[in-house]
């Protein structure tokens, strides 16, 4: 009984954490995404039943449909916006932005916008986007919307 | 020169795990693991810009008619019937979605060879063999440019929805398997057998250059 007072403890061997880490931080890598874009338009999606899921993330665009958030309400008023990567656009500006996007698909064939409109939104303005993007030969629409609970 | 053997002193790593450890909580923060989902259409191909306006010759049998206003009223409109519907009040709405879906299914399959609903044409399908077609159907969906997006949505969503539940019969009907479970001849055949024709009238404002 007297020995065990002078035994030392051995001390754990830490040296493969940093692996153990490195493979968690590789799993993130690969099934996460970036967070593109700040938003300056708030917007909750409806929801849906019939939904599929957007597959390729590369030839995905997105727009935003909402009004403006509550920090840029004050100077930006509160009329429904369309955002485009970090800035407000107007309809206007969606042919040169489908050709833009497209130059950095690896696959433009596939190109697919999303709306992530508010559900509060007025169909006008879906029209003209709707009609904008037929001019610029995006036709593959996805109205972005999360699944309704049963 | 006869060198003394000097011991390599082995490299500290003992930080490796922090450095490693700062990485993850940055992508952690930085990064969006949802998974986008949503109703995916195709739009129609742009107009040409000469073309007549295209107005094809659409007999009323074959078109089922759904305008929605700006209040949130809906009317579906069909050679048998028409009916609207509020879509602010719960009930109703559950109700005139319900009515909705079962509308269209009726209409685009035309059981009973109805001489009100779309004309039936007989087609010879791969796999499947003669099948008696609606070919011709149009599902016209209008809507006016105050129609708040949720309610257009909802019933986009309950159109495409009557769409997959009669692909899903047929599919079990034929190859006795759900409908995404198909090989891609046979979704084909499925598809042949139901196609998906909504139209979604131009906005009256068209053909303005401004």
């Amino acid at each position: 009984m007297a020995k065990k007072g002078s035994r030392e403890l051995p001390e754990m061997n830490t040296s493969s954490l940093p692996d153990l880490i490195f493979t968690i931080l590789f799993f993130f890598m690969i099934v996460t995404t970036m967070r593109e874009v700040t938003l300056k338009v708030k917007f909750t999606v409806p929801q849906g039943t019939q939904l599929e899921k957007l597959e390729k993330k590369s030839s995905v665009s997105f727009i935003y449909v909402g009004p403006p958030t509550d920090q840029l309400i004050g100077q930006m008023g509160s009329r429904t916006r369309i955002q485009l990567n970090d800035r407000y656009a107007e309809t206007t500006e969606l042919i040169d932005f489908v050709a833009q996007e497209r130059t950095t698909m690896e696959d433009p064939a596939s190109q697919v916008m999303s709306l992530k409109v508010d559900t509060k939104t007025k169909m006008g303005i879906v029209t003209d986007i709707k009609e904008q993007l037929r001019k610029a030969w995006a036709l593959k629409i996805n109205y972005s919307a999360t699944k309704k609970a049963q | 020169m006869a060198r003394k053997k000097k011991k390599v002193p082995g490299l500290n790593a003992s930080s490796t795990a922090d450095i490693s450890f700062i990485l993850l909580i940055f992508f952690l923060v930085t990064t969006s693991m949802d998974t986008d989902t949503g109703l995916t259409r195709r739009l129609p191909q742009p107009p040409e810009p000469n073309q007549e306006d295209a107005s094809m010759d659409v007999k009323e049998r074959n078109v089922l008619n759904v305008k929605m206003n700006a209040d949130g009223n809906i009317m579906i409109k069909s050679e048998i019937e028409t009916r609207f519907f509020n879509l602010n009040i719960p009930n109703e709405k559950a109700d005139g979605l319900r009515y909705l879906n079962r509308t269209v299914k009726e209409f685009v399959q035309n059981k009973d060879n109805n001489s009100r609903l779309p004309q039936l044409y007989p087609r010879e399908v791969e796999l499947i063999g003669m099948c008696n077609i609606t070919e011709k159907h149009v599902v016209s969906v209008q809507t006016d440019r105050g129609t708040p997006y949720q309610v257009y949505f909802d019933v986009q969503d309950v159109i495409v929805g009557a769409y997959n539940e009669l692909r899903d019969e047929a599919a079990k009907k034929y190859f006795s398997k759900p409908y995404d479970k198909l090989s891609e001849a046979e979704k084909v055949a499925i598809r042949t057998i139901y196609p998906q024709k909504i139209s979604e009238a131009e906005p009256k404002t068209y053909g303005d250059q401004n």
